[in-house]
């Protein structure tokens, strides 16, 4: 493994440069002072170690001039690096009064984050760029601190009272976040991320529960995958030559070509995913291509099935939108502005009743279907 | 210092053993009902040297465990019981009482010329009331052990922690006592014993530090003694007082418990000071420079330590301007620290100096006292503390202080006052060589850390595989760990090996002025066959004429020569 020394950590708060800028002037003000001393301590120690040809009379064992001098500069330098320390505490405390507000509330051992809109996260916290935002944060147990290095910022969190702190990230990347207050077997485990993202991909995560990508239930996420491996392709509305619609079908009597007949329960639907040729219905050939779990995992048909069985479902329900794939929502997340409420647009695309005059006029037969005309 | 003792005729004769206080009674009970605080300095330095070899186990597999950031052989609640065991152990157990404990009670009459501390029945109690605290303090670490650290921070001591926390609290309540009644010993002692014409502005700046460090340990103990009480009070019977869920308040808790343990660091590192002002001034065979200025940097440092507990507390929801005036308090007792820096670095100019291995360490103190003193700064900065506390910057900074300071200079006394404790000599060769390794092998193991500190590393982490970046220096410091436990083994054999081969060191095998130089080594059991009359200054060398003599005496040029040469 090749090893790095990173000699800082990232900067990636408005506070970060105006902090270090402190802490470099102790820095030097360290290495200045400890290199007079050192170089002090060597040359007289060389100078004068013992028996040395060198003159050592007149010996000083006082001079006050000397004591006031080393007494006054370290005195001097040392509230002006007082007031450095203290410019910046009061920065690092003091919250811009607009600061968009997150809560976080620390237990044994995880951080779970509320947003105001009702996301919640553990672990992790998303934050926009260039906003300033505010932690309110208690514990609900012991004594825990929320630790960013990268943010140069850190309090701790307290059972029984409301701490906080502020940023405003400076640069997008996901940076350490560290429970920095000793709080009991697995504090070490305590830690997570700041993600900090661009505004409007973080206003499109908040907006979608704090998922990167549209939150689907089951039946649309089975819906998804019923169009996207090609079912709809023959299991459409109604019956037809290739294959007879799905509609309805679950816990229905389903008559095969042998003259034996089951009732469409969750087994026989995966087994006819599955293995599709094993009950051939009445009236079809072999012309279902059979599904490798590559192509379909386990997963894939629970959601299928989940989907399959919403299509029974009263007519001003989601599923009524069956088989209508502009209904379904796509992948790449469209908007159509740079605000924050452009992800609403990307809301509007979940399948929902809105999306049904998409679906009466696509497909008719559907439309049928969900007006319960129709039993395959 | 030049003392005239009337009747020192009457020494034993060369060649003749010498009663002193090592031979006049061979048994175990003439030692454990010994009021002689020399005897009784013995004791704490065997008891003390025992604890102190334990606590550096405890840290020898923190920093093995930490070599990988998934852990090596560690469970986290074990490794968290490691590194409270070390933290209880060496803070509670060995830095607050070693110094003045072992080398201040062997010296304080010696060197005030008395013949004992004013109290020797509560000197040998006060070594009980420790073993008995240590005892209670072990018990609990072996029965269970505890997670807390050693900080003991509330409502987790109090209402979580499923170890025993009480035990070992009632331990160190016991210990603590120890050090209150070592204190009200050393300062009736200071005050009513000085020989005739020891006047406070004679007396060695040891004797200075052991005072100031007294009157901290008598203000300061009780306050955590009743802390830790009431831990235990919530811990036992739910009395409200840190628990927010009983109506307590945990922040409390801090501030009592800084309020004590702020000040502790100066009890462990004012004695340091002191040793090093002897050891300084002795080797340069120089007064000290400023005598008067170093005395009283002392004292300023012992009282403005009582005002500067809240810097440990800046990020703990106290107010922001309660962190601003501990904040400016903390920068102002940097000045007396920088004072002692500066003086004792002026004391090496024009003086004789001698590269003798307390010497060595006496060097090797200023630096690393240097840089654990400048990175305080960074953590007394109110703002700068806000990113460094509570991560391995600190870690680095305190043990610059607690060991790179008062080990360095524990280290450097012991071996100073050794030929006096023993009546021995070691090998001083060995030893020169041993301090190098000790200041190399400390800087390897401290100095990683507060690179990883300032990256972000958090103290008390047993794993940290999410942050790779941490391992390399984490490596560093292990390594270098294993440099300094060999410079900590290695006097304990060459030390003791002196015991039985060392030569005899005779009365006053440095060439040094102070009392104790002036009577046998080791000392009789009075002390001072005579009581000494002090007429001279302290720290009386004449490094002019000195050097006169020793050109003089080409002979005695050569450094490896026998270091109890005197002239």
């Amino acid at each position: 493994m090749p090893f790095n020394f990173p000699l800082a950590p990232p900067q990636a708060s408005s506070l970060a440069p105006e902090y270090d800028a402190v802490f470099y002037a102790l820095l030097a003000l360290t290495i200045f002072f400890t290199g007079i001393v050192l170089a002090a301590v060597v040359f007289l120690t060389v100078r004068y170690r013992r028996g040395t040809k060198v003159d050592r009379s007149r010996p000083v064992y006082e001079d006050l001039r000397l004591e006031l001098s080393w007494t006054i500069i370290p005195l001097i330098l040392a509230l002006v690096m007082f007031y450095a320390g203290a410019k910046v505490f009061v920065d690092i405390r003091t919250a811009p009064k607009d600061s968009e507000e997150i809560f976080v509330i620390g237990k044994q051992w995880m951080w779970h984050i509320e947003h105001p809109n009702g996301v919640r996260e553990n672990n992790t916290l998303h934050v926009p760029i260039g906003k300033d935002v505010k932690l309110i944060m208690i514990s609900q147990d012991v004594l825990h601190a929320f630790y960013v290095p990268a943010f140069r910022t850190q309090v701790h969190v307290v059972p029984g009272r409301y701490t906080d702190i502020w940023f405003k990230a400076t640069k997008v990347g996901e940076y350490h976040l560290f429970c920095n207050m000793y709080c009991g077997t697995q504090h070490s485990e305590m830690c997570g991320s700041v993600i900090v993202m661009d505004q409007r991909k973080y206003a499109e995560w908040l907006a979608n529960n704090g998922e990167s990508v549209p939150h689907l239930t089951m039946a649309q996420a089975g819906a998804r995958k019923f169009n996207s491996v090609g079912c709809a392709n023959c299991h459409g509305g109604t019956d037809t030559l290739r294959a007879p619609s799905l509609v309805g079908i679950f816990g229905k009597k389903r008559v095969f070509s042998d003259g034996t007949s089951l009732i469409a329960n969750d087994e026989y639907l995966r087994e006819s995913i599955v293995n599709p040729y094993n009950h051939i219905t009445a009236g079809y050939g072999q012309s279902m291509p059979v599904y490798t779990k590559d192509q379909l995992s386990e997963e894939d048909i629970l959601n299928i099935l989940a989907y399959i069985k919403t299509s029974g479902g009263t007519p001003d329900s989601p599923s009524a939108s069956l088989i209508s794939e502009s209904a379904v929502p796509v992948e790449t997340s469209k908007h159509n502005g740079d605000t924050p409420l452009a992800t609403n647009a990307i809301r509007a695309q979940i399948p929902s009743s809105d999306a049904t005059p998409t679906v009466r006029t696509g497909h008719p037969a559907v439309g049928a279907i969900a007006a319960r005309g129709i039993n395959p | 210092m030049s003392a005239t003792s009337i009747g020192t005729s009457e020494f034993p004769k060369q060649g003749q053993e010498e009663v002193n206080y090592l031979n006049y009674d061979h048994t175990l009970r003439s030692w454990l009902t010994t009021g002689d605080h020399k005897r009784i300095a013995i004791l704490y330095l065997i008891s003390t040297t025992f604890i102190f070899f334990l606590g550096s186990l405890a840290a020898g597999m923190i920093r093995f465990e930490l070599t990988s950031p998934a852990g090596v052989v560690l469970e986290s609640e074990t490794y968290n019981k490691v590194f409270s065991s070390h933290g209880v152990i060496m803070v509670f157990f060995f830095l607050v009482l070693a110094l003045p404990a072992t080398l201040g009670n062997f010296l304080l009459p010696l060197m005030i010329g008395a013949r004992d501390l004013a109290f020797p029945r509560l000197n040998l109690g006060s070594w009980y009331l420790y073993m008995v605290g240590a005892a209670l303090m072990l018990s609990g670490l072996i029965f269970g052990g505890i997670d807390t650290g050693w900080t003991f921070y509330t409502p987790y001591s109090s209402m979580y922690s499923n170890t025993q926390v009480s035990l070992v609290i009632i331990g160190i309540f016991f210990s603590g006592f120890s050090s209150i009644t070592t204190g009200i010993n050393f300062i009736v002692t200071t005050h009513k014993m000085r020989a005739p014409g020891m006047t406070w502005f004679r007396l060695p700046l040891f004797v200075w530090a052991l005072y100031a460090t007294s009157v901290i340990v008598i203000l300061g103990t009780p306050v955590i003694a009743i802390t830790l009480l009431l831990v235990v009070f919530e811990r036992l019977f739910h009395l409200p007082i840190f628990s927010p869920e009983l109506g307590g308040d945990p922040v409390l808790f801090q501030h009592l418990f800084w309020f004590y343990s702020h000040p502790a660091v100066y009890i462990m590192i004012l004695p340091a000071f002191g040793i090093e002002s002897e050891l300084i001034a002795n080797f340069a065979r120089k007064r000290i420079f400023g005598y008067h200025f170093v005395a009283f940097s002392t004292i300023a440092i012992a009282g403005l330590g009582f005002l500067v507990w809240g810097h440990h507390m800046f990020v703990s929801s106290q107010s922001m301007y309660e962190g601003l005036v501990f904040s400016l308090i903390s920068f102002l007792v940097a000045v007396p620290s920088a004072i002692k820096i500066f003086n004792w670095t002026a004391t090496l100019y024009k003086g004789n100096i001698r590269l003798q291995s307390p010497m060595i360490y006496a060097l090797g103190f200023i630096g690393l006292f240097t840089v654990g003193g400048l990175t305080g700064l960074f953590l007394g900065s109110v703002g700068t503390d806000v990113h460094l506390t509570a991560t391995y910057f600190v870690v680095a900074h305190f043990h610059y202080v607690m060991v790179g300071g008062t080990m360095m200079a524990f280290l450097g006394g012991l071996h100073y006052w050794w030929p006096k404790m023993t009546g021995r000599m070691f090998n001083d060769g060995i030893a020169k060589w041993n301090a190098v390794l000790v200041f190399v092998g400390f800087n390897l193991t401290f100095f990683p850390q507060f690179i990883v500190g300032w990256l972000g590393m958090p103290r008390r982490y047993h794993y940290y595989y999410f942050a790779p970046e941490f391992q390399p220096y984490n490596i560093m410091s292990s390594l270098g760990a294993s440099a300094l436990a060999l410079g900590f083994l290695l006097p304990a054999f060459y030390l003791t090996a002196s015991l039985f081969n060392g030569p005899k060191a005779g009365s006053n095998p440095w060439g040094a002025h102070g009392l104790e130089w002036e009577t046998s080594s080791p000392p009789p059991v009075t002390n001072f066959l005579e009581t000494p009359i002090v007429t001279d200054e302290v720290y009386d060398f004449d490094p002019v004429s000195e050097y006169e003599q020793l050109r003089a005496a080409q002979d005695l040029l050569d450094e490896g020569g026998n270091p109890g040469g005197s002239y």
